[in-house]
């Protein structure tokens, strides 16, 4: 029973949290919502910092129920706050150990040697002062503070929200290999699509307080009926590997199980897994092969579902190969012209592809 | 010109062992009430932060008064001590502790708890992600991250209680070794027409008074400010 189960709900002056979600306990999972929808609170009731009354469960363990409410220090996870929250009083070297120094040797499963190398700490980890690091800085040594209690959960509440574009810069890479060579599961909250494509891989989507959807990250992303399909930069994901580098024209052939992208030259060894977002105003629709066009990825597809949008603007889901999604923002007239429905097959030409990792 | 009587020295002697464990049990007595008052939301917070402040404003005879009545022969204090065979309080040592205590409660609360309060919750939150306990918590994030506030507090317990003099008065009387403060020995050389010896106290506790205030005032930014 490898799953995150919560259930909370809280009422508060003018908010009221009622959340009822499931997650697999590994990967990352991104609680992705508007300001003030009451994601933050819900990773707090998770942690014990909030009491709400409800259930919790973390891989078959009761951490809260009508009778049981774990002591916030007696629950195995990490914490990283929005600001790094670093102890004043101490050291950069003795915030890394508090944490480390008050669980059981046998239960240090993460050397510090091995938090400090992976977080690029070992130029700050003898440096007095917290207060003299950079904000990116301080929130890395906060991550690896967090990472040292070994937790088997670690809760992120937006880590980067409070950094200038440079240090989150930063900090991305660390929390991607943080993804991919620490066991330990993420709940990772965030108002960012950026981030949360870029690192998860399971959605839970929470609006005024309530679940309106938790599923994969991809095919959350894909639904139509649910509000991320309409932002602006909705798109959806890709993953793929990096299987062919050209030389001629500067670019990289990324495959994915049915089709394959060209995308502009990524420096990435042969075989690497990345993550590609396809925004859906960049995807556009033909019924015929075309022919003399300027646009490198043109993908067969297959129409599951259309869906009105704007007065101007519908939204199309298409499917390529067994389950890779893509979505198209097309005009009501390019629909009714094209005469498009769902199970059509169609020629879906992607002008643009950014890379997440 | 800067001779001191031995009854004087003795005075001296006893203001400060005054002082010393006042400030002792204020510290013991003041962290607790400061961190309860820091962190409560209950309704009696209100009236109980305006009684640990009613010494800042009531005379200091007041207090005395009422705490001569409380610890006499007929007050609960005193029928309480009498029983327990410890004699009465009033024109004690011990009494004047106690008096003392209560008369500079304010000055070590105030300063505890508005260090307390800008702590703020966050740096025990995530200490206790971190797996400390609440009295981990305490001792190893509170504490030292208040330590400008206990500063404050010691500082100002201390100099407060050995000015103190309405209270001792009432309470204490002129016991020389007893309850012969500094205060109460100038007070008898001024009655006495003593007054080279009272100019040698009185000007011993000005400079005392204000080397404490420059030691205040010149750790600046270590130190709360009052």
């Amino acid at each position: 029973m490898s799953q995150i189960n919560a259930q909370f709900s809280l009422k508060r002056d003018g908010f009221a949290l009622d959340a009822d979600f499931s997650a697999p306990a590994s990967g990352v999972t991104a609680l992705f919502g508007p300001s003030g929808s009451g994601k933050t609170t819900l990773l707090r009731c998770i942690a014990g910092l909030e009491r709400a009354s409800g259930t919790l469960s973390m891989n078959g363990e009761i951490w809260q129920d009508k009778t049981t409410f774990l002591p916030v220090h007696q629950r195995p996870l990490g914490f990283v706050f929005q600001e790094a929250s670093l102890f004043t009083h101490l050291s950069v070297r003795a915030n890394l150990e508090y944490g480390y120094k008050r669980i059981a040797p046998a239960e240090r499963k993460v050397p510090l040697e091995q938090v400090v190398e992976w977080l690029g700490l070992s130029h700050l980890i003898e440096r007095g002062d917290p207060a003299k690091l950079s904000g990116g800085e301080r929130q890395r040594v906060a991550i690896g503070r967090a990472l040292l209690t070994s937790p088997r959960i670690l809760l992120m509440d937006e880590p980067l929200s409070a950094l200038d574009t440079r240090s989150k810069q930063e900090i991305l890479p660390y929390l991607e290999r943080l993804h991919l060579e620490l066991d330990i599961p993420v709940l990772y909250v965030s108002h960012s699509m950026d981030e949360v494509v870029r690192l998860a891989d399971h959605l839970v989507l929470i609006e005024q307080g309530r679940v309106i959807a938790s599923g994969a990250l991809r095919e959350t992303l894909s639904r139509l009926d649910l509000p991320t399909a309409h932002f602006d930069d909705a798109g959806a994901v890709i993953e793929a590997t990096v299987a062919q580098q050209d030389e001629t024209y500067h670019l990289t052939r990324l495959d994915f199980e049915v089709g394959s992208l060209w995308v502009s030259r990524v420096e990435q060894p042969f075989g690497t897994r990345v993550r590609a977002r396809v925004l859906a105003r960049d995807v556009s629709i033909a019924t015929q092969a075309p022919h003399g066009s300027s646009i490198n990825n043109i993908l067969n597809a297959r129409i599951e579902e259309i869906c009105d949008e704007r007065p101007d603007k519908v939204i199309v889901r298409m499917k390529v190969g067994i389950d890779a999604m893509l979505l198209s923002r097309i005009t009501r007239r390019s629909r009714d012209l094209l005469a498009l429905s769902v199970g059509m097959e169609v020629y879906a030409q992607v002008k643009s592809v950014a890379l997440m990792a | 010109m800067f001779q001191l009587a031995p009854e004087d020295l003795q005075s001296v002697w006893l203001t400060l062992k005054l002082a010393s464990v006042t400030t002792v049990l204020l510290l013991l007595i003041a962290t607790p009430l400061a961190w309860w008052l820091a962190n409560s939301r209950k309704w009696y917070k209100g009236p109980v932060a305006a009684v640990v402040a009613l010494p800042l404003v009531i005379p200091p005879t007041v207090l005395g008064f009422y705490l001569l009545l409380l610890m006499g022969p007929h007050g609960a204090v005193g029928e309480l001590t009498t029983s327990l065979n410890l004699g009465r309080l009033p024109f004690t040592f011990a009494g004047l502790v106690i008096g003392s205590v209560l008369f500079s409660m304010p000055f070590a609360v105030q300063p505890i708890q508005s260090a307390f309060e800008s702590i703020g919750r966050r740096p025990l939150e995530v200490a206790a992600t971190l797996r400390a306990g609440v009295w981990d918590q305490f001792f190893s994030v509170a504490l030292p991250l208040a330590r400008p506030g206990f500063i404050t507090a010691s500082i100002l317990a201390f100099a407060h209680t050995v000015g103190e003099f309405g209270v001792v008065l009432m309470l204490g009387g002129n016991i020389p070794g007893e309850t012969r403060v500094l205060s109460v020995a100038i007070y008898s050389h001024v009655e006495a027409m003593e007054y080279a010896s009272a100019h040698v106290l009185a000007g011993g506790m000005v400079l005392f008074s204000f080397m404490v205030l420059l030691a205040l005032y010149l750790a600046g930014g270590k130190v709360a400010k009052v």
